[in-house]
């Protein structure tokens, strides 16, 4: 069997919204270059609050490449309210599944939607709960999937 | 093209291997333990592999030991001499930060028993100091463990000058030499070797079986109880066909070793010069002490698993010292001995060459990756902040 679904190495060999955008309403960092992998997402939304274009930008290894991929591809066209409703779980499941201990890759694409959300709610001035955008702990990260 | 580069990894069976050993699966099967002559004619070929094995590494027939592999090799000499050592009171082990996992486990295991290890640095270029090992030598040293190339950055270790001062020491000098035989000479009489180990299939011989090599006088341990096979010393069955494999891919290695070296080295030297074009690379571990066949360089700013995955697209089987193809939090151990930064390890990639590789393989080698990585440069967020200078470049 190989590693990856058939779905992971699509995303992973043809990445969806790959690149940045400029003009960006607001832009999301996660990760870290020490454990392997970074995301950076980029969100440009529109007067109704809806996500009209999200591009990424991806260091890490092939799960992260596809989730980043996949992430961007299920938050496009939804309103901001919806994209922080995205879990890892519904990444996972869109992609066919992943190695588990490659589900932390997962999270990182969550985390990073949540990012680029945040960073548009700062820049707006929109308040909300911190408590609401709280990341994973990279080591804790890399645990997720090992039980 | 298919291309084949991770010989450090496993090669393949060749064919004066494959037709050695295809008699002893079909009709010479016999069980080398049984009486009459049809098993006798394996145990005659069984005595044959050994005294062949022997001869290329200068040991005597008696002092061969086949066993699974490289693993259970390093697993037994490593115990062996930390058994041994206990019986005198001696209960320290000195090793190396980047030996392969079967010796650095083991020791582990060793030290949760109540042994003190002491694992040497090995510096940036890749190669243990010998006033290092002299500092670390004490009354109860028990067993000095070495390797003789390290299986990721192909570096050679200086065996002979070790072998020389651990046997002025009277301490026990076992060699993990899985990524030398077959490619490099070993005279474990003239380097002072006391054990040393083998794994087939890294020598075009199939996997599944090794050599234990253990000077007289060593005293071995027993990792596998049973029958009396192997001097006592490691019971099942042999592995008759894999046996006379080893030693007929042992012999044909080593009768071609210097063809071999002269034909992969001109191929090694074109990918260090070719990739090292690739800015911000780096190339891993001292090159006046490799192996022929092995290249390690990391490549800033993007992921090893990756890389690899794309390699894989284009036909390029190579391997990486990334944290995703370890499936661990860390990239590899080797590479951070070697003193890499984490975010630079996670960018390793690894070639290893054969004879049977060609420079037209070389050549596409050197054309895809280059591609490779300023595909997944231009897509990392780290290469974008190297590039505009919020990141400061390490390599």
């Amino acid at each position: 069997m190989a590693l990856y679904s058939d779905k992971v190495m699509d995303h992973f060999r043809n990445p969806r919204n790959v690149g940045k955008i400029d003009d960006a309403d607001g832009v999301g960092e996660v990760g870290n270059a020490k454990c392997g992998d970074i995301m950076r997402m980029y969100i440009k939304v529109d007067d109704e609050g809806i996500i009209t274009d999200c591009k990424f930008n991806t260091f890490g290894c092939g799960s992260a490449i596809a989730t980043s991929s996949m992430a961007t591809e299920l938050i496009k066209g939804k309103s901001v309210d919806e994209a922080l409703d995205l879990s890892n779980k519904a990444v996972v499941e869109a992609l066919d599944g992943l190695p588990t201990h490659k589900i932390h890759c997962s999270v990182l694409a969550e985390e990073a939607v949540r990012a680029a959300v945040k960073d548009y709610y700062d820049r707006k001035g929109i308040a909300y709960n911190p408590e609401d955008f709280k990341e994973t702990d990279d080591e804790e990260l890399h645990k997720l999937g090992e039980e | 093209m298919f291309v084949y580069a991770d010989n450090a990894a496993t090669t393949s069976v060749s064919k004066t291997a494959l037709d050695a050993m295809i008699p002893y699966l079909t009709e010479s099967y016999g069980n080398p333990s049984s009486l009459y002559a049809f098993g006798q004619r394996a145990a005659e070929a069984l005595a044959e592999a050994r005294e062949t094995v022997a001869h290329y590494i200068n040991a005597d027939a008696r002092e061969i030991y086949f066993t699974s592999g490289g693993s259970e090799a390093d697993n037994q000499a490593i115990v062996s001499a930390a058994r041994l050592g206990a019986r005198k009171g001696k209960k320290h082990l000195i090793s190396t930060k980047f030996e392969h996992h079967a010796v650095l486990h083991t020791l582990a295991r060793l030290e949760k028993e109540g042994y003190e290890v002491t694992l040497l640095d090995v510096h940036e270029d890749g190669v243990v100091r010998l006033e290092d090992l002299e500092a670390a030598i004490r009354p109860d040293t028990a067993l000095v463990t070495i390797m003789f190339a390290n299986n990721e950055i192909g570096t050679v270790q200086p065996v002979a000058e070790i072998g020389k001062l651990c046997r002025a020491k009277g301490i026990p000098f076992h060699c993990d030499a899985v990524q030398a035989a077959g490619h490099m000479p070993i005279d474990v009489k003239a380097m002072n070797i006391d054990m040393l180990a083998m794994s087939g299939h890294k020598f075009h011989a199939p996997k599944g079986v090794g050599v234990l090599y253990a000077r007289r006088g060593m005293v071995l341990s027993n990792i596998i109880e049973g029958g009396a096979q192997e001097r006592g010393k490691r019971a099942g069955t042999e592995n008759v066909a894999g046996i006379v494999a080893l030693a007929a891919a042992l012999k044909e290695s080593c009768d071609n070793m210097e063809a071999n070296t002269a034909k992969i080295i001109p191929m090694r030297d074109k990918l260090f010069a070719e990739l090292s074009k690739i800015p911000h690379s780096k190339i891993n571990g001292s090159l006046e002490h490799h192996v022929p066949g092995t290249v390690n360089m990391c490549f800033e700013g993007i992921e090893g698993e990756s890389l690899l995955l794309m390699l894989d697209d284009a036909g390029i089987c190579a391997s990486s010292g990334s944290a995703c193809t370890s499936g661990s939090l860390d990239p590899s151990h080797v590479l951070l001995s070697i003193g890499l930064p984490h975010e630079v390890a996670h960018g390793s990639l690894r070639l290893s060459i054969g004879e049977y590789n060609t420079m037209e393989e070389i050549d596409y080698i050197i054309e895809t990756v280059p591609k490779v990585v300023s595909y997944l440069r231009a897509m990392s967020p780290v290469w974008d902040e190297l590039e505009k200078g919020e990141r400061p470049h390490l390599i």
